[in-house]
């Protein structure tokens, strides 16, 4: 049996009801829920180190997000919301970003933050230790403080998604005092992580729980409401759902629970579900050939897999309806999305025309040719992937042999191009031209480096859209720009986008004001609170 | 003299053997496509060459093999088992942090297993061909041939969703800073309970089949005899002249099994959330974290070592003649 089948059947017994009756342990097991005010949430992986400048995996994101800040956060629709910065303002250039801090606000350690600390952050630390930060800085002709609390960015030439590039885990903000002239990877300031956030590190039992307790200086008053935040290492899928059916934890996010679980969950009266707060990262999810390698460089190839490929069973069998289906490579969540592209109906008629032009004729089993597929190894959702790849494939005489990995193993052999086809989902990151960009231009192929263009696409006008698009600065020229380069890339097909991702959080009914912001589960909470 | 050039030897051995294995695990990790460069610039979603190229400079990554290799000995010649590259903490302090944990739940897996299976297979031994010898070796074959984590979501789904007695995962309340010392300890045992049977189960169903055939084995023997012959009631029997000797090869074989025992030790903790080596063991794994792997291995062959000598041990207290030898 497999063992999504034994979590139902713990699960549903578990609903069945409750044998109360004689306990031999004595004390009855009330679950322990975070009393008086804290919020308990599951952590899964635990996170290698909670220094958000020096690390950006998921888990550090979530957690360190507490912790760390940065200049601004984001309403649903990616407007910019006062963070650190409570106001600030554009050039009518575009070239120059004028940010007028936060008076008052204190790092964890007592020691006041200032214009010194955002200056060194995005001109000096962050350029050496964080990938992102460095593309999006380095755009800068210079960063400079006027006075305590006036920051000014002046750019080298204009970049419109600029403004998004303040997001907290994009920039966090670390304290100059602490790091200034250090080795920063090595620095003694790593020990405790010292933010501006409404939360600071109280207690980290390695492989049990990380404690966060309220941060009694913040700089918005009243906030935060939650006493504390538990973040509860639970490493096996099972016990995960178990936790949230329980009452154990209170906060589930990303993919933390299965997909073939979350509406089960959803429906208990203690939980609610949200997809909300995951706009900033409205991830694409797709199948990657390499189109180094023949037959992927035939253009005629890649339609006869999308025609192969039914992006709605993805959605309902695998995704359990986490997801909608993609239409191109911009996310119709986040800005410049055009649906007015070519389709790809499922057919299988279709596919075999294409392969028969191609000269890919059947032998006597009826298997047209072989190729190979890399599986993703970051859990179940993606082994299906490759088992639905592999079985599409077979309908149009295309045999796929899949092909199994560790994490070191995938990022290394994606990144040096040694595969037939993967899979693989990017974080947008708000704007097109921060995370979709990235994916097609030619300028982004490097070897050895994961989240580029892996899959050698090159085009010279999508290269000359997407640089057009970037530096426009009015909204309308921008979606010409980016709806000329969707056209173009649909029709090619670089990758077969499969999917818009969605991610399930669920939590606690009586906790109010959780999710909002388009950073979700990453932002820092301050609002979070019981209803009274 | 003779007994301390022995000793000598013995530990050069020793520390021979230790500097092989860490030779042989060191090419093994480093032979596999990735390193921890790529596992982390994988993981965070985007990155970029100096990203890579800074990382692999500060661990010694861009170092040649035979280098690295190299440095390595040398600094396990020095007892230093280094730093962890993904935690940037020193592996000793990592090993430590998790060692009470994966000691507790090892040791304790041990002695119930050990306890369990001689007392059942004793009991089943005694009553040879009645109806409680044939349940007791049908449970046995049941658990024998149970994987190990479905009886973790088995005893979960039991005793922690079903019956709400005993927690479903982790070390300890989270609160339990604020527990009396007894409170504490009683929390920690009721959360250790699941993760103990289940590790133990499988090894408890091997000694009781043994412990059963052995004892049979020795009821036939001609000692027995003489001494029902003489006139000793069966309790007197059992306890003088049985027990030991059918115990003998039980404790022979749990030795060599604790190896195995921290092994299937992974598997648990990663069901129970017990915060103990073999979680450390996997995130090292699927990190590429090399120094806190080689470091992890090490230190586990140091204690299969010490649990052969415990056991080594107990055979000399069961049986004198050992001593002699």
């Amino acid at each position: 049996m497999l063992r999504r089948d034994f979590t139902k059947l713990i699960l549903a017994s578990g609903a069945a009801g409750m044998a109360g009756g004689l306990n031999p342990f004595g004390d009855g097991m009330a679950y322990a829920q975070s009393g008086n005010g804290g919020l308990t949430a599951i952590i899964q992986p635990e996170p290698p180190i909670l220094i958000l400048p020096l690390n950006q995996q998921i888990p550090v994101g979530v957690v360190g997000g507490k912790i760390y800040e940065s200049l601004l956060s984001y309403d649903f629709d990616l407007t910019p919301k006062p963070q650190l910065a409570e106001s600030w303002e554009v050039s009518e250039d575009g070239l120059t970003y004028t940010f007028k801090l936060v008076e008052g606000v204190k790092w964890h350690d007592g020691a006041p933050f200032t214009a010194a600390d955002v200056v060194f952050s995005c001109d000096v630390m962050l350029k050496e230790v964080h990938p992102r930060a460095r593309a999006n800085f380095e755009r800068c002709e210079s960063i400079t403080a006027d006075g305590d609390y006036t920051v000014i960015f002046k750019l080298k030439e204009p970049f419109a998604p600029f403004l998004l590039a303040f997001e907290t885990s994009s920039a966090p903000i670390a304290p100059k005092h602490l790091y200034e002239g250090a080795d920063y990877r090595n620095a003694p300031a790593n020990d405790t992580p010292v933010g501006t956030g409404p939360f600071r590190l109280a207690e980290w039992v390695a492989g049990s729980h990380i404690r966060l307790e309220a941060n009694p200086d913040y700089y918005q008053e009243g906030k935060p409401h939650l006493t504390e935040i538990y973040y509860r290492v639970i490493p096996d899928g099972a016990a995960r759902a178990v936790a949230m059916e329980t009452g154990e934890a209170q906060l589930s996010q990303f993919s933390d629970i299965e997909t073939f679980d979350v509406s089960r969950l959803a429906e208990l009266p203690h939980l609610e579900l949200t997809t909300k707060g995951y706009e900033f990262f409205s991830p694409v999810l797709w199948y990657e050939p390499n189109l180094r390698r023949e037959p992927f460089n035939d253009v005629r190839f890649r339609k006869a897999m999308m025609h192969l490929l039914d992006r709605q069973i993805i959605v309902d069998r695998i995704m359990f309806g986490l997801a909608e289906p993609a239409t191109g490579p911009i996310a119709s969540t986040t800005k410049f999305y055009d649906a007015d592209v070519a389709n790809y109906d499922t057919s299988v008629e279709k596919a075999t025309a294409l392969l028969d032009e191609m000269g890919l004729t059947p032998d006597a089993s009826g298997n047209r040719i072989t190729i190979h597929h890399l599986v993703v190894p970051f859990g179940e959702m993606w082994t299906r992937l490759a088992e639905y790849f592999r079985q599409a494939m077979s309908a149009g005489g295309i045999e796929v042999v899949l092909d199994s990995t560790d994490p070191g193993g995938f990022a290394e052999t994606v990144s040096n191009w040694d595969y037939d086809t993967t899979c693989n989902m990017l974080y947008q990151f708000g704007d097109p031209a921060l995370g979709v960009a990235r994916s097609y231009i030619s300028s982004n192929i490097r070897k050895g480096v994961m989240f580029t263009n892996t899959e050698g696409y090159e085009n010279a006008e999508v290269d000359r859209l997407f640089s057009e698009a970037a530096v426009q600065t009015t909204e309308e020229a921008r979606q010409e720009l980016y709806s000329a380069v969707q056209k173009i890339l649909v029709d090619e097909l670089p990758v077969l986008w499969m999917t818009e991702q969605k991610f399930a959080t669920l939590h606690d009914t009586r906790i109010k004001d959780l999710i909002v912001s388009a950073t979700g589960v990453n932002a820092n909470f301050a609002e979070a609170h019981y209803a009274s | 003299m003779i007994i301390i050039s022995r000793l000598l030897a013995k530990l050069t051995g020793i520390v021979l053997a230790i500097l092989v294995i860490a030779t042989i695990n060191f090419t093994l990790v480093h032979s596999a496509p990735g390193d921890p460069a790529s596992v982390i610039a994988g993981q965070s979603g985007a990155t970029d060459e100096k990203f890579l190229a800074d990382l692999r400079a500060e661990y010694g990554l861009d170092q040649p093999f035979l280098v690295q290799l190299g440095t390595y000995i040398g600094k396990i010649a020095r007892l230093d088992l280094g730093y962890s590259y993904r935690q940037r903490r020193p592996v000793t302090d990592l090993i430590l942090e998790r060692l009470g944990p994966t000691l507790m739940l090892t040791l304790s897996a041990f002695f119930l297993s050990l306890i369990g299976g001689v007392t059942c297979g004793a009991l089943a031994g005694l009553r040879h061909g009645k109806w409680s010898d044939l349940a007791i070796s049908l449970v046995a074959l049941l658990l024998y041939a149970t994987p190990v984590f479905w009886l973790g979501l088995m005893l979960v789904l039991v005793f922690s969703v079903q019956l709400e007695w005993l927690p479903a995962f982790g070390y300890s309340d989270m609160r339990s800073d604020s527990f009396g010392p007894l409170a504490y300890a009683w929390d920690v045992a009721k959360h250790l309970f699941l993760p103990a049977v289940t590790l133990g189960a499988i090894y408890m169903a091997v000694y009781t089949r043994l412990m059963r055939s052995s004892l049979i084995e020795v009821a036939a023997e001609d000692h027995v005899k003489t001494a029902r012959a003489k006139g000793l009631g069966e309790a007197a029997i059992l306890r003088g002249h049985m027990l030991r000797n059918a115990a003998l090869p039980v404790v022979a074989f749990a030795g060599l099994q604790v190896g195995a025992m921290v092994g299937g030790a992974v598997v648990v903790e990663t069901v129970f959330s017990w915060p103990g080596l073999g979680r450390l063991t996997f995130d090292a794994v699927t990190a590429r974290d090399y120094p806190v792997l080689l470091g992890l291995f090490l230190v586990m062959s140091v204690m299969v070592i010490a649990v052969n000598l415990l056991t080594d041990l107990m055979q000399r207290l069961i049986d004198p003649r050992m001593a002699v030898n």
